[in-house]
């Protein structure tokens, strides 16, 4: 049936002189026939947009709800962003300051991405320099479990080992910022090895040949060579690492403790963005004040990743013009 | 060539925007032909669909008495979902839940017109502090009891206990075991801040491994044989089911059942199960609560309580 098809194309191709796909049918007989160009286009052009119609959509709800607490409350936006003080529930004065949780969420991002990086730059190092044959083989489908498992488990594992080992070691109840850093550094930490491995296996080999040409130890070539080759692509690997930290919910929750003041130091207990969302949702009465604000607190998550993701776009376009 | 091109991308994106609007649409749509539906049926054998939902407190006597439910009623399917109070009481509201389910009074949540709900009280829960054994403490009057949440008193020593920096435990904003723990046991006062965990479990496991914690939680959870935390009294009162129906304990709360105005036949039938002897005796006091029909005192949503 095939080469019917095309001895017959081919006929009109010679005769009408004109492309005969494009004329053969009508538009929607076109996006029916298995064959056809245009159908597998749709599919896609259809895929694409929906894609960019999720993302609008996303930020204008998320922008017209939590603009609510602002517009239809009138709370103040900027004590609402300075404001230290949490007290929702609070019969006369509510106060809403949403300080402490945005601190909290930058904190426990920066302390885990402090944590996790040396760990796993030298993990992708290992994996791409050291030991490639060994590294593709095993420490890739180890670092692909690790992905691979649930915040949750993480959470849970934080909880029943992590809380107990730092109120034995450092007292106080063991829910506290340090534990939450912890805990979502070492769940970020195979998103940041492989990234990492990846750009690292993307250096040029000629670089190394040239480096230990003129005499580099395999250590230096490394350090000196490699690292810097690879730098804003390890940099990206970081971020990346950093914008899944901020969005963690559920295992923080399970050992952050959520006390809603400014943490004093990182053995104190402290909230997150997430946290006060997850904790607080469902408490709520749609429309109401503590409602609206917790949208806020989700459109100032949003933003937040935007950035993330500002920034990753400016290092990739460095990385690119390099 | 360049003009069909332009269409069939109009066309996919219209397909597409249709997509997003009909799924958007069909949650309302689809509930308020299921209510319209189990109105409509007027046999009597019950039939139809109950969507249910709300506390996650209430959530497993619910789910318990609805599987009874329908074991009598075969041709009714009920639907038990969580979600929490607010999100029970909102959806009721709005007419996706036939039934919500709520810790607190309507009345005491924002944006909830308590006069359109029809409230039922399907069971009383009470609760107390729960204080880490380590502590020694097992009984504190109101006053040292609102010290230690307000962070008045940071040393158990100063309330009779041992020399042990005091941890609290806290619910989050809005949960309904909070609302009424601030109510009836700190009288309204503001709880300092501490731990906040939304989970009854996981405050029990906090408390019971925290050296100088406290915390709150329902009467069920302190279990007979099991002395990983302390029950505390009030005011020398022990916290028990008797104490609680009698009204010399003060901390507890109803458990509601919201309906949307006069309920629908079927959800009539099921509210009217929930009230039966047969939930109120075997069900409401297996999953931990006391019955309504114990109850020797009752109160309003102001929290004024009166001889029954």
């Amino acid at each position: 049936m095939i080469k019917n098809r095309i001895t017959s194309n081919a006929g009109s191709a010679l005769g009408g002189g004109r492309s005969p796909l494009i004329n053969e049918k009508n538009f929607f007989a076109r996006l029916t026939d298995r064959r056809s160009e245009s159908r597998g286009k749709a599919l896609i052009y259809c895929s694409a947009l929906l894609m960019i119609i999720a993302v609008t959509a996303i930020t204008l709800f998320l922008t017209l709800q939590g603009l609510r607490s602002f517009v239809v409350d009138h709370l103040n936006l900027w004590t609402f962003i300075t404001g230290t003080e949490w007290y929702p529930d609070r019969a006369n004065n509510p106060s809403f300051g949403a300080f402490p949780f945005i601190f909290g969420s930058l904190a426990v991002t920066f302390l885990a991405a402090l944590i996790a990086t040396p760990i796993a730059i030298g993990t992708a190092i290992f994996m791409a320099e050291i030991a490639q044959k060994w590294g593709t083989k095993i420490m890739q489908p180890v670092i692909e479990i690790l992905v691979g498992i649930p915040s949750v488990v993480y959470g849970l594992i934080g909880l029943s080992i992590v809380a107990p080992f730092m109120r034995q070691h450092f007292g106080g109840s063991g829910f506290n910022l340090i534990t939450g850093a912890i805990v979502v550094g070492v769940m970020i930490l195979p998103t940041v090895a492989s990234i990492a491995a990846d750009s690292i296996r993307a250096v040029p080999d000629s670089l190394r040949q040239a480096s230990y040409a003129i005499g580099a130890t395999k250590w230096q070539t490394i350090w000196r060579v490699v690292i810097p080759a690879s730098g804003s692509s390890l940099i990206t690997a970081i971020v990346l690492g950093m914008s899944r930290a901020f969005g963690e919910a559920l295992a923080v929750q399970m050992v952050i403790g959520n006390a809603r003041n400014l943490p004093g130091s990182i053995l104190d207990p402290a909230a997150t963005l997430t946290t006060i969302i997850t904790l607080s949702m469902g408490h709520t009465t749609t429309g109401s004040v503590l409602n609206d604000v917790l949208w806020s607190l989700g459109l100032i998550l949003l933003l937040i990743s935007y950035v993330f993701i500002v920034i990753v776009r400016y290092l990739a376009k460095r990385g690119e013009v390099r | 060539m360049k003009k069909k091109n332009l269409l069939a991308i109009g066309l996919v994106f219209i397909l597409s925007l249709t997509l997003v609007l009909s799924g958007c649409g069909n949650s309302s749509s689809g509930s308020s032909s299921d209510s319209s539906k189990s109105e409509s049926s007027s046999s009597a054998a019950l039939s139809g669909k109950l969507t249910i939902g709300g506390s996650t407190a209430l959530q497993p006597l619910a789910a318990q008495a609805a599987k009874e439910f329908m074991e009598k009623n075969p041709d009714v399917q009920i639907e038990v979902q969580g979600g929490g109070s607010g999100t029970g009481l909102s959806e009721t509201q709005a007419g996706n839940f036939d039934i919500g389910m709520s810790d607190v009074f309507a009345e005491s949540k924002s944006n909830v017109d308590a006069k359109a709900l029809k409230d039922y009280k399907v069971a009383v829960v009470g609760m107390t502090a729960a204080v880490n054994p380590k502590v020694g403490v097992k009984n504190l009057s109101k006053k040292d009891l609102q010290d230690v949440f307000t962070g008045k008193v940071k040393n158990w020593k100063d309330v009779g206990g041992k020399n042990q920096k005091i941890t609290l435990v806290n619910r989050p904003d809005g949960s309904g075991t909070r609302a009424t723990f601030d109510q009836f046991a700190l009288d309204n006062k503001t709880p300092a801040e501490g731990i906040t965990q939304d989970s009854t479990n996981t405050v029990k496991k906090i408390v019971a491994e925290t050296p100088g914690a406290v915390g709150y939680m329902a009467l069920s959870y302190f279990t007979a044989n099991d002395d990983s935390v302390v029950k505390l009294s009030i005011d020398g009162v022990e916290a028990s089911d008797a104490n609680v129906a009698s009204g010399e304990f003060p901390v507890w709360a109803y458990e509601h059942m919201y309906t949307k105005g006069e309920p629908s036949k079927l959800a009539k039938a099921f509210l009217d199960f929930m009230m039966s002897d047969d939930v109120q005796t075997k069900d409401v006091p297996a999953q931990g609560y006391l019955s309504v029909k114990d109850m020797k005192v009752e109160r309003d949503a102001t929290g004024k309580q009166t001889d029954k």
